[in-house]
């Protein structure tokens, strides 16, 4: 089976479009990642804290129990975790989502059978402390640098700086796509940033790379040629990939649950981010860059 | 192609380790006849995937405070001293003074003057005569008692997320509960008690001369003179773990404390095969060593942690360069400890555990049996698109594709490594990555059964073509996830561990398990077409 064969898209000639697409999607998520910054995105207990309730049930509950009774009181994003021993439930969640007190009637409407009491009601501070954020920021930092240096060692630095562009260009992307549809902020979403900008990376180099082996093969051809030539030799794989990975992230938000489905959908607009910028940003930025570094010479000669 | 033995016997004895690993994790009950040479560890979950243990600690804050006007107390009977002002007495009393006694106003007046400069946040009492003597109280405001109280739990929580780290706990929650109370919930630990006593142990290292001319077996604490204080050396005989203590009598005053360190290792004393404690000193603390042992020499000096006295040698020889050690009747696993806290650095004031109880993961078993299913149908998913797509050759990389899981799990389950909800997308990603190298070969060898190559040379030739892009992709990602290792903390570092274990697993399998599959059978059988 097939899907494609020898196709001949002009993806360079799409540049526009897709910088001024990109552009928009970038800032977005600048203003997401300034939000995040802040603190004014709608950030989960993992970054702002929020409240931590013990609560002791006459009968036995279960989690999902506790979950659907919470949601039908309008609480939805809890963190629920069970008690060994004594039928005791800690729910955690968002300080500015609902009360202490609005838990206890959600619990008293929708557990009508089974009376409980409220051992203790804190308020808990973030798990991820500024020292946690600063190492993984830092850390992120120098993996982009180790990652310029590698593919400036292996191809050239301007391919270096076109894969990690379009690595940050993806993660914008996903933070764009949360801070507009007001989705929370925590340490899943972190999570499949980072596992996107893995993915992101791979799918340029495996671009990269038929590029430079093209560019070694035909010295004459311009490089918005050579460039649309390659990308269209490797499309096959590049969709071939992104539908079996795209398969995964989708099971994952329909089969998932409602605890990962945050997640999950990150990870789909993730694959779908990552497969475009490979093609619509890597990829036109290094040929604009190759483009006028050649134009000198080609005067001269 | 020939010699394709060892690869597959490469492959079998990786599959039967991964078996071996992951044995104790698949089966409830391990046989009689497993025994202690073969692991017995299930595969660490975290806490979202487990659960673990709960804890409440409680910071007792006023300790906090009294410490800093502990601190005051000494400070001011130093800055006297040096101005050569005489008094009788200076020392914190209750939990927000400090009492000063001088001999006359005119001392009185310019130690007022004195605290103004230094602590400007502190109130001064005015004054009084007390039979002879002036009495002086300096009170810590409330506000600023406040204000040393949450530093104290704020600088608390650090150091317990230090200590927990080096412990090597993987993926612990630590968070502040209301004003003095720290949560930690730590995943499913062999042995919580051990982890509750490193996180509760204050570890205030100190270094103490001992005080020689009193007899310390006669001495009793009400008797000494001020400046002396009696406490305990316990030891625990290695053989009938029998704990003996005998008294020591120290000067009050500490030389050295335990913030003048900068590092702390467990070595083993090659002669007696005895752990201890190396420490070295900053600068400050370096110097301060070398002074008190050239003075001290034939002294002895005892070194205390948590008002203990863990051994009172006697001095030598001056010792300069700016380390010492701690050595005592201690386990490896107790010096292992001890060095973890003497890093990780004192905790501000001492903590009590309130609570401590077993929680149930924070993903909920519902959710985890869910994200189970959900990512097994992905899985599914892929491996019929890639049996379609490629047919037999599909087939191939479906087996590459499980490999690739199995050798993962046996990986993370052979180096005691956690495995969390970050970690499982991890794995995702992986699929993805073992289907890609796969992709990339299948897509060269088409194009090279298309330039109308036999199906064996477009083999060898697409897995050529294919192998520096299979290489670079690989490295860059490997970069990213051994950086993330490196100086992420927590579920971070959960799924960089799983990351960087996939990548370098999927790199052979794609590589070599694949390959010699589509070796073996080509030279077995004679293949007009390829079914790809």
């Amino acid at each position: 089976m097939e899907l494609l064969r020898n196709t001949n898209i002009d993806f360079m000639g799409l540049r526009k479009i897709s910088f001024i697409i990109s552009g928009i999607v970038a800032i977005v998520g600048i203003l997401g990642v300034i939000a995040i910054g802040r603190g004014t995105a709608n950030m989960g207990i993992d970054f702002s804290g929020g409240i931590a309730m013990q609560v002791k049930f006459n009968q036995p509950v279960t989690t999902q129990g506790v979950r659907d009774a919470l949601s039908k009181g309008g609480i939805h994003e809890v963190e629920l975790q069970e008690i060994t021993g004594g039928n005791q439930i800690l729910v955690k969640m968002h300080k500015s989502e609902k009360s202490a007190q609005n838990v206890e009637d959600a619990l008293k409407q929708n557990l009508a059978g089974n009376a409980f009491t409220v051992e203790s009601s804190t308020e808990i501070g973030p798990s991820i402390g500024e020292k946690l954020k600063k190492d993984t920021l830092i850390a992120v930092a120098l993996s982009m640098l180790g990652i310029i240096l590698y593919i400036a060692w292996r191809f050239d630095f301007k391919f270096g700086v076109g894969a990690v562009v379009a690595t940050m260009h993806d993660v914008l992307a996903m933070i764009a796509v949360f801070y507009v549809l007001h989705k929370e902020v925590n340490i899943l979403l972190i999570t499949a940033v980072l596992t996107i900008a893995g993915y992101s990376l791979t799918d340029t180099v495996v671009v990269f790379d038929r590029i430079r082996e093209n560019m070694h093969k035909s010295l004459k051809d311009p490089m918005f040629v050579i460039f649309n030539r390659s990308i269209n030799e490797t499309l096959s794989r590049t969709i071939i990939t992104s539908v079996t990975t795209f398969l995964s992230a989708v099971s994952l938000y329909l089969f998932g649950g409602e605890v990962i489905n945050d997640f999950a959908f990150a990870l789909v607009i993730g694959v779908l981010v990552a497969t475009y910028s490979s093609i619509f940003v890597a990829s036109p930025i290094v040929a604009l860059w190759e483009k006028s570094s050649e134009t000198p010479e080609a005067k001269a000669a | 192609m020939k010699g394709y033995t060892w690869r597959i016997s490469l492959i079998l004895v990786f599959i039967i380790a991964s078996f071996v690993y992951l044995t104790p994790t698949l089966v409830d009950t391990l046989p009689s006849w497993w025994s202690g040479l073969l692991p017995k560890d299930k595969i660490h979950l975290g806490l979202d995937l487990q659960g673990g243990t709960h804890l409440v600690m409680g910071v007792e804050t006023e300790k906090a405070v009294e410490g800093s006007l502990d601190l005051i107390a000494t400070d001011l009977e130093d800055s006297l001293t040096q101005q050569n002002l005489r008094y009788k007495s200076i020392a914190r009393v209750g939990n927000d003074k400090v009492q000063l006694t001088l001999y006359d106003r005119s001392s009185a007046d310019t130690a007022q003057a004195l605290i103004k400069k230094k602590y400007p946040d502190m109130q001064t009492l005015p004054a009084t005569d007390e039979g002879g003597f002036i009495g002086m109280q300096v009170r810590i405001n409330e506000k600023e008692a406040q204000v040393r109280k949450d530093r104290a739990v704020a600088q608390a929580l650090e150091t317990i997320r230090n200590r927990i780290d080096q412990f090597g706990v993987s993926e612990p929650v630590i968070q502040r509960e209301g004003l003095t109370n720290i949560v930690v919930q730590l995943p499913g630990i062999k042995d919580p008690k051990r982890a509750i006593d490193l996180i509760g142990k204050t570890a205030r290292l100190e270094f103490k001369l001992v005080d020689e001319t009193i007899n310390a077996a006669t001495a009793t604490a009400s008797g000494l003179p001020a400046d002396d204080e009696l406490l305990y050396e316990k030891k625990t005989d290695a053989t009938t773990g029998a704990v003996s203590e005998t008294p020591i009598v120290v000067k009050r005053k500490a030389i050295i404390t335990g913030d003048l360190l900068t590092d702390a290792q467990i070595r083993i004393d090659s002669q007696y095969n005895q752990p201890y404690v190396a420490i070295d000193f900053n600068s400050t603390g370096a110097r301060l060593f070398d002074q008190v042992t050239a003075a001290n020499v034939g002294k002895r000096f005892a070194i205390v942690l948590d008002n203990n006295v863990y051994s009172a040698p006697v001095i030598r020889e001056r010792i300069s360069g700016g380390s010492a050690q701690i050595s005592g009747s201690f386990t490896e696993k107790e010096a292992a400890d001890l060095a973890i806290v003497l890093r990780a650095g004192s905790l501000p004031a001492p903590v009590k555990i309130l609570q401590n109880v077993t929680v149930g993961p924070s993903l909920g078993k519902d959710s985890i049996h869910k994200g189970l299913m959900a990512g097994l149908i992905g899985v599914l998913l892929v491996v019929g698109f890639m049996a379609i797509y490629y047919k037999i050759c599909g087939m191939v990389a479906n087996f590459g594709m499980v490999l690739n899981i199995l050798f993962l799990m046996g990986a993370l389950s052979a180096l005691g490594a956690t495995l969390t909800l970050p970690g499982i997308a991890a794995i995702v990603l992986l699929v993805g990555m073992s289907v890609d190298s796969n992709v990339l070969i299948f897509e060269r060898i088409r194009e090279e059964l298309r330039l109308g190559k036999t199906p064996h040379a477009a083999l060898d030739s697409g897995y050529d073509k294919a192998f520096l892009t299979i290489m670079d992709s690989h490295v860059t990602a490997l970069i990213t996830a051994a950086v993330l290792f490196q100086f992420g903390t927590g579920p971070v570092k959960g799924f960089a561990v799983s990351l960087s274990l996939g990548i370098i697993i999927n790199l052979f399998t794609s590589l070599v398990s694949t390959k010699v599959i589509f070796d073996a059978y080509l030279e077995r059988a004679h293949v007009k077409r390829l079914s790809i």
